[in-house]
């Protein structure tokens, strides 16, 4: 080695790659004095000995979310005990996951007990982060589907349908969508949310116990995902709908599979009922289990079965109706008690819901066209490309070059079956999203955890975490 | 006296001031009502808004826009590099607001929306997390979704894509 290569390794690098470089001028700004340190601070959930009143206080605030009134009272004694009358000893600090069976993934839970009543929760996530929003500055619109259909893989398509409506709507053609696309696109979601659903019932079953409904839950789902092959090609991860329209028409005999699944559905569920609903023990495990009331829910920002299972009646597809959902009868169901109870019998009957809105879809589907004949987002027919040298070349731009989009920035919600899903999309005019960002409800609604879980069981932690049904993909992006 | 927050003045004819509401600039994003607050307008705009039903903060993310400086902005708001972009949603009379507020590089802090939407913590910590925007009083601003000891922020467009230094010499020429 010559005398020129024993600079340091960092040097090195900065001399290669101006790309290196730009990013470490960065990293030396932000180490200015008075500006934002990197090193930030633990994560963790820290011990009560290890910490400073203020901390506490501070951590308790955001972990606990006591009431004001209670905040104010240990604010004046000063008396950090009396959060829960337990001296510092008498406390044990557990992790629950991220490899943990019941934690739906990647959720770390800290868990801070007192022989077995939880004290102080934090969830700790980002385990499954794979800067999803970052990639998706870097797709195209039309590639853009690909990327967001993997964020709740357990609702594919609610997160295509909410980016293609957030990318037609900055395109200005959120009005000339054809009916038949726009019925198709309730078909799918619909249809999504059961076996999105039915996937809950089946994890939820499997975390209390009752081991043969994971079984059950998964049978009836693969029925929903067979169509879904069937429809789009693939069980999951469908990019299928799509920036005006969806890919495909729907396939020969669609009416017979889907009426097949409305057929079998029925009673299925009837054996749910009887194996869960009635169960003594299964209410018992449930029912007054991580309550949470409809102040703090809002407070929160809970959206989907959570904030109706406290009796707020918040449907967007009733209250903000998106594609045809004023034409369809359905009733948004909810709770009163707000436990883990209220919020798994909201799921079943909303399975049921779904199945009364797809009756009606089969009804009123239109003929027509599955997107919309616009040649600057519509790639031309396959049998054009084969007569026609401007067909092939349109197809090949608009699958390379994507087409662009007009600035602006626009923010648009629907309801997935965990919840509001909204997507912020801000153009610069290119063919790529400048920012493209997605409110996860999962992402929300685990803020919910601590509060819920705040003087119960351990036991009952599971249960908690099963109702809220969070999907860590999502979470995470 | 008409109440300035449910009757926001978007008639006025062209010529007079532009529309506002709560003394913030207010545009229309293809019909979504969008006000701009200044940042020390922030707290007592979103306090407003509270009072007039915006019970839920539905969304809060921000914008790095260090390549797209010249965005439309209405009159009297300066484009800085950062925004924080707020969705606030009222369930009572169905309606959604946004609030778009510009935030300076070299002074990247806003009051945290903690204590009046305690929903907005996982939210500003991602924010923080993403774009090193730091918000005042926030009970726990610490990285959420990149490791703790993580150096950068990932979302802002200056950081780098993919870049690993190899080994190679000749990799990099």
């Amino acid at each position: 080695m010559t005398t020129t290569h024993e600079t340091p390794d960092t040097d090195e690098i900065s001399e290669i790659d101006p790309v290196i470089v730009s990013e470490r001028e960065t990293v030396s700004a932000l180490a200015r004095p008075g500006h934002v340190n990197t090193d930030e601070g633990a994560q963790e959930m820290q011990a009560r000995s290890g910490s400073s009143a203020a901390e506490v206080l501070r951590e308790v605030g955001a972990v606990l979310r006591m009431s004001e009134t209670e905040a104010a009272q240990l604010m004046t004694t000063g008396d950090l005990n009396r959060i829960s009358d337990v001296g510092e000893d008498e406390t044990m600090i557990i992790n629950m996951g991220p490899q943990h069976p019941s934690t739906h993934g990647v959720l770390r839970l800290m868990l801070e007990l007192k022989g077995e009543t939880v004290l102080r929760c934090k969830p700790i996530i980002g385990y499954l982060h794979t800067g999803m929003e970052k990639t998706g500055e870097q797709l195209t619109y039309m590639q853009g589907g690909t990327n967001v259909t993997r964020m709740d893989y357990a609702s594919p398509l609610n997160n295509e349908l909410v980016f293609s409506m957030a990318t037609e709507k900055l395109l200005g053609i959120d009005g000339d969508i054809p009916e038949r696309a726009q019925w198709m696109r309730m078909l799918l979601s619909e249809l999504n949310r059961m076996s999105s659903h039915l996937l809950f019932m089946a994890t939820n079953g499997m975390d209390l116990g009752a081991v043969s409904m994971m079984i059950y839950g998964w049978r009836e789902r693969e029925e929903v995902l067979r169509f879904f092959q069937k429809v789009t090609g693939l069980r999951m991860n469908h990019n299928f709908v799509r920036p005006g329209g969806l890919a495909a028409d729907l396939p020969p005999g669609w009416r017979d599979d889907v009426l097949r699944i409305l057929d079998m559905l029925p009673g299925r569920l009837e054996e749910y009922d009887i194996l869960m609903t009635g169960q003594p023990i299964f209410r018992e495990r449930l029912q007054g289990v991580g309550v949470i009331t409809p102040d703090e829910a809002l407070a929160l920002g809970a959206t989907g079965p959570i904030l109706r299972s406290t009796g707020v009646e918040w449907d967007l597809r009733r209250d903000m109706p998106y594609l045809h959902y004023e034409d369809v009868e359905f009733d948004v169901v909810v709770g009163s008690f707000g436990d883990a109870y209220d919020r798994y019998a909201i799921r079943l009957a909303e399975i049921r819901e779904s199945m009364l809105i797809v009756r009606q879809i089969l009804d009123k589907m239109p003929a027509g066209d599955y997107r919309i004949q616009d040649k600057k987002v519509t790639p031309p027919p396959r049998a054009r490309i084969d007569e026609s040298m401007e067909a092939l070349i349109h197809h090949f731009k608009i699958f390379t070059e994507g087409f662009k989009v007009p600035e602006g920035e626009v923010y648009v919600a629907i309801e997935s079956p965990r919840g509001e899903i909204g997507c912020y999309i801000a153009s610069d005019g290119s063919s790529t999203p400048y920012r493209m960002h997605v409110r996860a409800p999962s992402f929300v609604n685990i803020q919910c955890l601590a509060h819920m879980m705040r003087g119960g069981l351990v036991a009952d932690a599971v249960a908690v975490i099963s109702s809220v049904d969070p999907v860590l993909g999502e979470v995470d992006r | 006296m008409s109440d300035p927050v449910n009757e926001p003045d978007t008639t006025m004819p062209a010529g007079e001031s532009p529309p506002s509401m709560l003394g913030c600039p207010l545009t229309d994003s293809h019909g979504q009502v969008v006000i701009h607050p200044r940042r020390d307008q922030w707290l007592s705009v979103v306090d407003a808004l509270i009072a007039d039903g915006y019970r839920m903060c539905a969304d809060l993310t921000a914008v790095d826009y260090l390549n797209h400086m010249s965005r439309p902005l209405p009159d009297g708001i300066t484009p800085e590099r950062f925004e924080v972009v707020a969705n606030l949603l009222d369930i009572t009379h169905r309606r959604r607001i946004r609030l778009r507020v510009q935030i300076a590089e070299h002074d990247a802090a806003l009051p945290s929306l903690f204590d009046r939407y305690p929903g907005t913590e996982a939210m500003e910590r991602e924010v923080f997390d993403m774009f090193g925007i730091s918000f005042d009083d926030h009970p726990d601003l610490t990285r959420i979704l990149m490791p703790e000891d993580w150096v950068g922020h990932p979302l802002r467009k200056d950081y780098a894509v993919g870049a690993i230094p190899v080994q190679f010499k000749g990799a990099h020429q």
